[in-house]
């Protein structure tokens, strides 16, 4: 059955591949294929699933709830704008900080500034914060981090108050503990995948780099990380993906407080944190709001995860332009 | 320095640019390459062959301190460019590679636009005068010009290998570096482009020294006004490279001195 090249008195040892080969090549092919499947189908299910139980919601009030400001359930009216700008300021602020040193760390530990054994326990490390659950990342910025930046923060509302991000004084949580926090929980992901993508950066053009007569900064920052990008903005796009779904940590320190400020001592909230804190004692009603909630949290992410696909495709099709 | 330290120096030849004593080079424990004092000199093409493995390339890159890259790498002895020691302390690789430029055996274009690729010597130079003038004359030079002058846009990756070969030839030239080290630069190119390789580099040597590594004997024969040929020996154990002899292209092609290269010249190398 198999396709066989017949040569007149070959004394080659070229055959074709077994029929067990060519069985579990089929295999693999249909395995990979229905996983493939699988994974569309469950996103699939899950917004449908969320989808279903947010229509009444979506019915009542459409969506002047991502411009409302209040979540009343009193009066059945349930706004989550100041949930939207909370997740996605923090999450901005996060990738800032933590994209900034995720990326730093990744080319401290690439460039030979440390030794490689060095740098193999610095990689562990950093790899094993992404092991440390969201609640213990939470209480440790209640007892650690919010006591720790207050002095700091005292005294840039202080000196700095007319600074619309220093304009309130930090009374305990807040959008920048939460912040800090955020920005370590997202560390591991961001340096681990900007270190894969500098590794993948060839030795010839680091070479080349050099023999240019390039001084390690200028190798780093003018050839080796634009030679990366594609892969340092996939870190970041995960990153600011961690960062927006992230729940219990912020719940713990953003001080759910429905507003929308500048400030990044103020109290804020999240999307995530709405549906953990409120969930457990929601009605009916409010049950189909937090479901509408979600479906916007969902919608972000996925909106954020497009986004970064189509900025990778555009890099690296920019790279290998013909 | 007093004089006398000078004239302790007998191999430094007059119109040398980089006049090179090695004793030994080391890989970690290795013993890569011993004895090889070549003086690579001003305007002129000197062309290293010799078998594979004997250390060509690694006596090339250590005249612009490329190997202080690599981990485990030592030298003794000293490397002059223009009567400065480049091993010294206080010297920095950076400012050496600045004057001494270098053309690897595998082309490495940057992942950037073929102009960018050619201006980034410029850049880090600080280039003030006109740069879209030297990249196009850089371009000329390397017989790429014609090829590439309408998508200089482009990426750099998206030229073929040989393309590629010649695009990293005119980013090294660009600048206009003293020195130009050549590690097999035609490798990767056909016959056609390889002479106009070889053009180029017998344009260039009226302006630069340039020292070639290359395996065509051939095209030692047509470029090189000097040659050196490198050799193994297997004798104490290792693999370690050395200088057997060095002269006249002329020479060691007809009238070589030494048994090995006389044996290699004609092909008869084990
Ligand atoms: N980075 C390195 N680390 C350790 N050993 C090396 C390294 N580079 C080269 N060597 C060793 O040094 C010796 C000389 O290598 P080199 O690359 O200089 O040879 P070559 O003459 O250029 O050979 P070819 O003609 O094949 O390019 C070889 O035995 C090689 O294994
Ligand atoms: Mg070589």
């Amino acid at each position: 059955m198999a396709f066989q090249l017949v040569l007149p008195d070959s004394k080659s040892v070229s055959q074709a591949p077994s029929p067990l080969a060519y069985a579990v090549d089929r295999t693999f092919f249909y395995a990979a294929a229905a996983g493939a499947l699988a994974i569309i189908l469950l996103v699939i299910y899950i917004l449908w699933e969320i989808g279903g139980q947010a229509l009444p919601a979506i019915g009542r009030s459409g969506a002047s709830v991502l411009v409302n400001t209040q979540w009343d359930v009193q009066n059945s009216s349930f706004g989550i704008l100041p949930q939207i700008w909370g997740t996605l300021y923090s999450s901005l602020m996060a990738l800032l900080i933590g994209g900034f040193i995720g990326v730093s760390i990744a080319i401290f530990l690439t460039q030979d500034f440390l030794p490689h054994s060095l740098a193999t326990v610095f990689r562990t490390l950093i790899e094993m914060l992404a092991a440390i659950p969201s609640v213990v990342f939470g209480l440790w910025g209640i007892f650690v981090v919010i006591p720790f930046v207050r002095p700091a923060a005292d005294w840039l509302h202080d000196a700095a108050g007319f600074i619309p991000f220093f304009s309130t004084s930090l009374s305990g949580p807040g959008m920048l503990p939460a912040v800090i926090v955020l920005s370590i929980m997202i560390l591991p992901t961001v340096a681990a995948i900007s270190q894969d993508a500098i590794g993948l950066v060839p030795y010839k053009i680091k070479e080349a780099a050099y023999g240019l007569g390039a001084t390690r900064w200028e190798a780093i920052l003018k050839v080796i990380l634009p030679t990366a990008s594609g892969g340092i903005s996939s870190a970041l796009v995960l990153g600011f993906g961690r960062a927006l779904g992230e729940t219990m940590a912020l719940a713990m320190l953003i001080g759910n407080a429905n507003q929308i400020s500048l400030s990044l001592f103020s109290p804020a909230t999240t999307l995530a944190a709405l549906l953990a804190s409120n969930f457990p004692e929601a009605g009916a009603i409010e049950r189909q709001a937090l479901m509408y909630a979600a479906l916007v949290l969902l919608a972000i992410t996925l909106v954020v995860n497009v986004a970064g696909t189509l900025i990778l495709l555009w890099t690296s099709r920019k790279m290998a332009k013909a | 320095m007093t004089n006398a330290s000078v004239l302790e120096k007998p191999t430094a030849t007059a119109g040398a640019a980089i006049d090179c004593n090695i004793d030994k080079i080391y890989y970690g424990k290795f013993l890569a390459v011993r004895d090889s004092n070549i003086a690579i000199e001003k305007g002129k093409i000197t062309g290293f062959i010799g078998p594979s493995g004997c250390g060509k390339s690694t006596v090339l890159r250590s005249l612009n301190r490329m190997n202080d890259l690599i981990k485990g790498f030592k030298l003794e002895g000293n490397v002059h460019f223009h009567g400065q020691e480049i091993y010294d302390k206080g010297v920095d690789p950076v400012v050496v590679r600045r004057h001494i430029g270098m053309v690897f055996q595998q082309p490495n274009p940057f992942s950037m636009s073929i102009f960018d690729n050619v201006a980034f010597g410029l850049k880090l130079n600080r280039f003030k005068g006109d740069v879209e003038e030297r990249v196009q004359h850089a371009l000329t030079r390397a017989a790429l010009w014609d090829e590439v002058k309408d998508k200089l846009k482009a990426s750099g990756l998206s030229l073929s290998g040989g393309q590629q070969q010649r695009l990293c030839i005119a980013r090294a030239v660009a600048t206009q570096p003293s020195v130009l080290l050549m590690d097999e630069p035609c490798s990767a190119l056909d016959p056609i482009a390889t002479r106009r390789v070889e053009e180029l580099m017998l344009e260039l040597k009226n302006d630069y020294t340039i020292a070639l590594v290359t395996h065509n004997m051939q095209q030692a024969r047509r470029v090189a006004d000097i040659t050196a040929f490198f050799s193994v020996d297997i004798s104490q154990g290792g693999r370690t490279g050395h200088l057997v002899e060095v002269g006249p292209t002329d020479q060691i092609f007809d009238a070589p001195q030494e048994k090995l290269t006389k044996q290699y010249i004609g092909g008869e190398f084990s």
